[in-house]
């Protein structure tokens, strides 16, 4: 018989034909880790942090389908190990100093860091050079805290109908590239309202003029540990609309 | 009786830190009485010790910045039982990182020859002075380290945290309140 529930590390959950196990997870409360999804978006699956375990089978919980019957291992320490050295690699493949980043305390890299319990880089720093783009009058684009998630990319086409984001490159070698004449913000297009300029999950697009607003210490995820804030939103989300 | 012999030894130093490590460990306040029924700080800024003795903890702050930095941190690797890197500098360079995508030379030129405010201007080069190195290193690329406790600087509370763990014997760790990367 058809039930459509799947378990999830032994909780039986149900979910709606058409959702991704990420999808169902996060609708009955139940974390799993990620960075590129965003619950508005198409997922995208490069950043390999919701990784878990199907049937015995790996595979990204925001790609894959929920399907009657699955078996889902989530919170296990095999799988925690690589969510942790996957987030030391985006530490240590970017320039990511958090003492001086304006969005240290509300940013989901190192929120997730903090989720994993990651206390050392464990590989060797790249300190790769990345430019900044301060042009834009309102925004401002440090490559440094980039970690390649494309959510303005896809935010930029998908919502702001604008295409002012793209990834050229690939590998060690990515860049995230704008889209304009001058190669630079200021004649992108780019509008402080855009869903683009609000969506980055780490440092990397900040509106200007904002960042001591809200103190160091109570911010977002210095009060709630990533899991909590962002069933709380997820929750939010599932009555506004 | 207790005897010093019988304490654990405490080895700490600041690399290319700002001493703002150092200072959230003085910050433990008077826990820092039940610290001393149970060990005796060896070399560190506090004693004035020059050489590190066999020791059973060492704290690194700071990143590794020139060469003097490289040999001190070896000698705390050699002398000390276990290594802990100490705040952001210790673990990823810190804020003196960012020099990093800056070619030396000019760093160096910036600093002592066209600054604002220069008088005299030129390039130190004192034998007595260590070389610099081209980048600011994390101290696990030059030594093995066995611990690292973030934080810019930790908080005194996760300081006392993890060091009472290894007091007792446990493998330290932080609660979530106390993990903090800035
Ligand atoms: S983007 Fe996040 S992880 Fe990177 S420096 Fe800023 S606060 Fe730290
Ligand atoms: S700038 Fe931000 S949103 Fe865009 S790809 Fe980089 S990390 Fe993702």
């Amino acid at each position: 018989m058809k039930t459509n529930s799947i378990s999830i590390d032994g909780q039986q959950i149900t979910f709606r034909e058409g959702q991704t196990i990420i999808q169902a997870a996060l609708e009955a409360g139940i974390y799993i880790p990620y960075l590129c999804y965003h619950p508005d978006f198409e997922a995208h699956g490069s950043c390999k942090v919701c990784t878990v375990r199907v049937n015995g089978s790996h595979c990204s919980a925001c790609t894959t389908f929920a399907s009657d019957g699955q078996v889902v291992d989530n919170h296990c320490e095999d799988l925690n190990s690589s969510r942790r050295a996957i987030t030391q690699m985006l530490f240590v493949e970017g320039n990511h100093l958090c003492p001086s980043c304006e969005k240290s305390g509300d940013c989901e890299l190192q929120a997730l860091g903090y989720y994993l319990k990651l206390f050392g880089s464990h590989f060797p720093h790249l300190f790769p050079h990345r430019e900044v783009d301060a042009t834009h009058p309102h925004i401002l684009l440090d490559r440094d805290r980039c970690i390649f998630c494309e959510l303005c990319v896809r935010a930029s086409r998908e919502v702001d109908q604008k295409n002012v984001f793209a990834i050229s490159g690939r590998g060690i070698d990515s860049e995230l590239v704008v889209n304009s004449p001058s190669g630079t913000l200021l004649d992108s297009g780019l509008d402080v309202n855009d869903k683009a300029a609000h969506v980055c999950p780490v440092g990397a697009i900040l509106i200007k003029n904002q960042a001591f607003q809200v103190p160091i210490g109570q911010r977002k995820y210095d009060k709630n540990r990533i899991d909590d804030a962002d069933l709380i939103e997820v929750k939010h989300d599932h009555i506004d609309s | 009786m207790t005897t010093s012999t019988a304490k654990i030894n405490i080895a700490t130093t600041s690399l290319a830190g700002c001493f703002g490590c150092h200072m959230s460990l003085l910050d433990i306040d008077e826990r820092i009485q039940d610290l001393a029924e149970v060990a005796v700080f060896d070399r560190s800024p506090f004693t004035d010790i020059k050489h590190c003795n066999q020791s059973d903890i060492g704290l690194i702050e700071g990143g590794v910045c020139n060469a003097e930095n490289v040999h001190v941190l070896r000698e705390f690797r050699k002398q000390c039982n276990i290594l802990i890197a100490v705040g952001a500098c210790a673990i990823n360079g810190g804020i003196p990182a960012l020099r990093n995508n800056i070619p030396l030379k000019e760093c160096l030129e910036e600093s002592y020859i066209d600054g604002l405010g220069v008088v005299n201007p030129q390039i130190p080069n004192d034998p007595e002075l260590p070389l610099i190195l081209d980048k600011v290193y994390p101290i696990h690329e030059i030594v093995k380290i066995d611990y690292s406790l973030p934080g810019c600087p930790p908080s005194a509370d996760a300081i006392c945290a993890f060091i009472t763990d290894l007091l007792a014997g446990r493998e330290p760790t932080l609660p979530d309140e106390l993990i903090h990367y800035d």
